[in-house]
């Protein structure tokens, strides 16, 4: 198969990559572009914050990540309440170029896992407002399902908690979402390493959303390659369709010719 | 006259607009989100946009950035 004719297309905005990456974590934003550029991922998550205005000698991310190039993803990371987040979703727009934003609704300071019921209050605001919503979610295939309902285009629900690095903990509820709702699954959070992204595509994702696995390793550029690799083998293996699982052995070579 | 830019009072000139307050702190006008008193302004209205007394202005670009 050929990777770069299979195009994830969200709100009929077509993606190249199908690994995302955030741009949090790196020593400085060298690094930060040089594991982007390794990772080939061509979504890129921000987050919207104070300029500061004391130090103006500070460096813009956008000098390093050219808005051109890459597809600039806000999200409103560290929002607890629907109003800041819809707050951080109107200042992301006021600030970039498109309606696109990774929506964060964060329910608890200790997991972050998302707050669902806020989640959804806040998408239906900003999807009335034209908006793009992407929002990460839990693995919870109703909650998925209302949000799709009301109008989000794609559904970004979690592997684990994020930085945890502990990888798919609910299989079998990522599957029942993948099944359940018609828009393209993006795994974010919780990924550890490139098997976890690998094995993301394989259960179906259409795509990995991951920075602390990336940015957290000990050489960022070269997991950041990994995770290119990983998520290009799981799709081609969940393209290619794997084979059952079974109990007993079933050999490979012939019988036949045998003395 | 005296107004709040990113939670820090600052004394700015009579009749400054928003334009013109970017311009001061050298920030590229096209890379922020400007909140005045809450309200978001459009790009296209910060040269018209005059700044009063008391006002709080937050300017706001983005940031590396994964999630929380």
């Amino acid at each position: 198969m050929d990777t770069m004719n299979d195009r994830l297309v969200i709100a009929g905005r077509e993606f190249q990559s199908r690994l995302w990456v955030g741009t949090g974590k790196y020593k400085d934003f060298a690094e930060t572009k040089k594991a982007i550029d390794a990772s080939g991922a061509d979504v890129v998550t921000v987050a919207v914050r104070r300029v500061n205005i004391t130090d103006r000698s500070k460096e813009n991310l956008l000098d390093y990540l050219d808005p051109k190039k890459y597809i600039i993803l806000p999200n409103t990371a560290g929002c607890y309440t629907v109003e800041d987040a819809v707050r951080y979703a109107r200042l992301a727009r006021a600030a970039g170029v498109s309606d696109l934003v990774k929506l964060e609704v964060i329910g608890d300071e200790k997991t972050l896992f998302p707050d669902t019921a806020g989640l959804i209050e806040a998408a239906k605001i900003l999807i009335k407002e034209g908006f793009i919503v992407l929002p990460y979610t839990n693995d919870d295939p109703i909650v998925a399902k209302k949000l799709v309902d009301i109008g989000c285009p794609a559904v970004m629900p979690l592997a684990a908690p994020i930085g945890s690095g502990l990888g798919i903990r609910n299989p079998y509820n990522l599957k029942i979402i993948m099944e359940t709702v018609k828009v393209p699954i993006i795994v974010d959070a919780g990924v550890g390493t490139a098997s976890d992204a690998a094995l993301a595509m394989e259960y179906g994702a259409d795509a990995v959303l991951m920075n602390t696995a990336i940015a957290g390793a000990q050489d960022p550029i070269a997991m950041a390659e990994a995770m290119k690799y990983g998520v290009w083998a799981g799709r081609l293996a969940y393209k290619a369709g794997r084979i059952p699982r079974k109990l007993y052995a079933t050999a490979s070579s012939p019988i036949e010719g045998m003395l | 006259m005296t107004i709040q830019v990113n939670g820090e009072s600052r004394g700015i000139g009579d009749g400054h607009t928003v334009a013109a307050l970017l311009r001061e702190l050298d920030i590229r006008a096209d890379r922020v989100a400007v909140e005045l008193n809450l309200e978001i302004l459009d790009r296209k209205d910060f040269e018209t946009r005059g700044l009063r007394e008391g006002d709080r202005v937050e300017i706001l670009s983005f940031i590396g950035g994964g999630a929380e």
